[in-house]
């Protein structure tokens, strides 16, 4: 395979970026979530075109968060030994 | 930005918006962390180790590009010109990425360069590989320089910190990160970052468009402010370029803006190609702008629609919007670039808040870590490694390449603080850097295309081809040709373009060309056809996975786009 590169097995990507993308969306969800139904005031949301934008922001993040999880569940990492080989397994989103 | 201090910008930003700030933060640091284990060679360092899937340096690929100055730059000319600032996106962007991925990438990761400027060295050998690289590694510490200072002055208005707390606190962030992990740390970050911005401004234009009374309020506002509805067409965009004329608008956004200055900045500028480089093949490396493309085309909805909701909507442009069109300095001390700040100190509750502090300063601190990583690959593969230390040990390099970043890092925070004492030198001289990009497309086009281009073509086009950028800039400067808005930059640019390729023919028929044998893999007519050619078996296999059948899906959509807006 003439156009693949390096001879060395290659472990960049053993971590997987998609969990901590799901991480920082999960966490930033739940606070807004929780901001959103008890400590947004009636002036805030006023402010925001009568949106509750802290609820509706949250809970969109929760849902964008979960698809990450499942992503990375439904086609999980997998660090190729021999990156030379032409039947190297599918690795993240590929 | 300086003048704005009075401007009431302040964001009231309580615990929870810092918290929320702080893991983004830690977070940062922790891939920083994780990368580094990852590194054990130069190659790891500096380009990945060549191992990254598609979808990863795609992301990496537009967010790199996706700095502050490009957020709340292209708010600011929504908040001026309106919707012709899209073609800095459709028109400005997506070609050359296409262009890039379909016909450039073949050369670039096929020839196994681990820089541009290498490439320029093996097609053109040293004068004009030196030219090339060190350009480029003093640019980058200029822009790396500018981010910081934009940061630190941002922050400043948002939250009251002095300018050198957030100028040292940040390059501490950036540099920890990227002398650790290295291009890895970088790239990883960039995907993280381009979520934060996507979250950050999605629920701000969501609630921008609520509260003008959806699309139709929007424009029905639009219309009725000054600029008027030449802000609700993207074409033929007089105003955005500064032409009497619709059919020399046209003509220079296409030509201009469209060919030259951005197949210019994205075909040759190695921040970017650095990013496709990384990808594990070739046919990831092809897809990698290809993929790019994508969100390219979608990111100026949530960065232009914000500017213009602002421009109608924030009392300090309802007020002064006239004046601030014609030039003028408005009583508020306001100007465009706030645009988006403003919108948020209007609109956002705390909680959200803090997710758009985060995700300004996600986008400040990605720019400059896509500057360093790739200033300390250029500087110790291009200059060190060829003209002054040859044959060290790989972990030579890669323990050089840590202490470049951390020199980098200290001299872009020196260009901050020169900034920051006198501010328009920082616009003039990335001006003046912009220009480089023109002539290099020139001479790297013919160079892949005609094998008789000679290596004393290569270095002599690129000095002439600048030159003459330079002079016209210089002109329009001087008031001696009456262009304004972005019209000088688009006729410099091609007339660096002209200048390169006529040089490079002239002296190409006057000088001896380098032997067939040296020019595999660089040049199209010498170059096997299988070796240009992407492996489409395994992971590479699949229709979605064809970098031509992507091309051809995003330009049918940005045609459409074209056509809607």
């Amino acid at each position: 395979m003439a156009t693949e590169s390096g001879t060395q097995p290659k472990k960049a990507g053993a971590f997987d970026i998609r969990l901590i993308i799901a991480l920082l969306i999960g966490v930033y969800g739940v606070i807004l979530t929780v901001m959103g139904i008890g400590f947004t005031s009636a002036e805030e949301i006023a402010k925001a075109a009568n949106v509750n934008i802290n609820l509706w922001a949250g809970l969109g993040m929760l849902v964008v968060a979960a698809l990450f999880i499942v992503w990375a569940v439904v086609r999980p990492l997998v660090v190729p030994a021999e990156p030379e080989s032409a039947d190297t397994p599918p690795a993240a989103g590929e | 930005m300086l003048v704005l201090a009075d401007a009431n910008l302040r964001l009231d930003a309580n615990a929870i918006d810092y918290i929320e700030l702080a893991f983004y933060f830690v977070l940062v640091l922790g891939i920083g962390y994780l990368a580094r284990r990852q590194v054990s060679s130069s190659l790891d360092f500096f380009l990945s180790g060549r191992s990254l899937p598609a979808w990863v340096t795609g992301l990496a690929f537009i967010s790199a590009n996706l700095g502050a100055v490009e957020v709340m730059g292209m708010s600011a000319n929504g908040a001026q010109y309106g919707l012709p600032t899209f073609h800095y996106f459709w028109i400005g962007a997506i070609p050359a990425m296409l262009f890039l991925g379909i016909v450039m990438m073949p050369f670039y990761y096929g020839s196994k360069v681990r820089s541009v400027p290498e490439f320029m060295r093996r097609r053109f050998g040293k004068p004009a590989h030196l030219v090339n690289g060190i350009s480029f590694a003093s640019a980058q510490i200029l822009i790396a320089g500018a981010n910081l200072f934009l940061l630190a002055s941002v922050v400043n208005l948002l939250l009251g910190w002095p300018l050198w707390v957030s100028i040292i606190i940040a390059a501490a962030i950036v540099l920890s990160y990227t002398a650790l992990g290295g291009l890895s740390a970088a790239i990883y970050n960039e995907v993280l970052q381009f979520f934060v911005i996507v979250i950050a401004l999605v629920p701000l234009t969501i609630i921008g468009l609520v509260k003008v009374g959806g699309w139709q309020g929007l424009v029905d506002k639009v219309t009725n402010s000054p600029g008027g509805t030449a802000q609700l067409h993207s074409w033929p965009g007089d105003n955005l370029t500064g032409f009497g004329n619709n059919i020399l608008s046209i003509l220079g956004i296409v030509f201009g803006l469209g060919f030259v200055l951005s197949f210019g900045y994205w075909t040759t500028n190695f921040v970017e190609v650095q990013r496709a480089m990384a990808s594990k093949s070739m046919s990831a490396a092809r897809r990698t702008p290809i993929i790019g493309a994508f969100p390219k085309m979608l990111v100026p909805f949530i960065v232009i629609i914000p500017g213009m909701i602002a421009a109608v909507t924030v009392s300090e442009y309802v007020k002064d919007k006239q004046v601030l069109l014609d030039g003028g300095t408005a009583e508020s001390g306001v100007t465009f670039n706030n645009a988006l700040l403003l919108l948020m100190r209007d609109l956002l509750p705390n909680g959200m808040l803090g997710i758009a502090i985060a995700g300004l300063l996600a986008s400040f601190m990605a720019g400059m870590a896509a500057n360093l990583s790739s200033f300390n690959t250029v500087f110790t593969y291009d200059i060190w490694q060829t003209y002054v230390k040859k044959d060290k040990p790989d972990h030579y390099y890669l323990s050089l390449g840590r202490v470049v970043t951390s020199a980098g890092t200290i001299l872009a925070i020196g260009t901050a603080f020169i900034a920051s004492n006198s501010g328009n030198i920082l616009n003039y001289l990335q001006d003046l850097f912009s220009f480089f990009n023109a002539p290099l497309f020139a001479t790297f086009i013919l160079g892949m295309f005609w094998k008789r281009m000679t290596p004393h073509a290569g270095w002599s086009g690129l000095v002439l081809g600048t030159a003459s950028a330079v002079t016209v800039w210089g002109l329009s400067q001087a008031g001696v040709i009456g262009l304004s808005g972005q019209g000088t930059s688009f006729v410099a640019a091609g007339t660096a373009f002209v200048v390169d390729i006529a040089v490079s023919v002239v002296v190409s028929l006057a000088t001896k060309p380098k032997p067939d044998e040296e020019l595999v893999g660089l040049v199209y007519s010498l170059t096997p056809k299988e070796t240009r050619q992407h492996d489409t078996t395994g992971e590479n296999a699949g229709w979605y996975r064809k970098p031509g059948l992507l091309a051809g899906i995003v330009l049918i959509l940005t045609i459409a786009l074209n056509a809607i807006f």
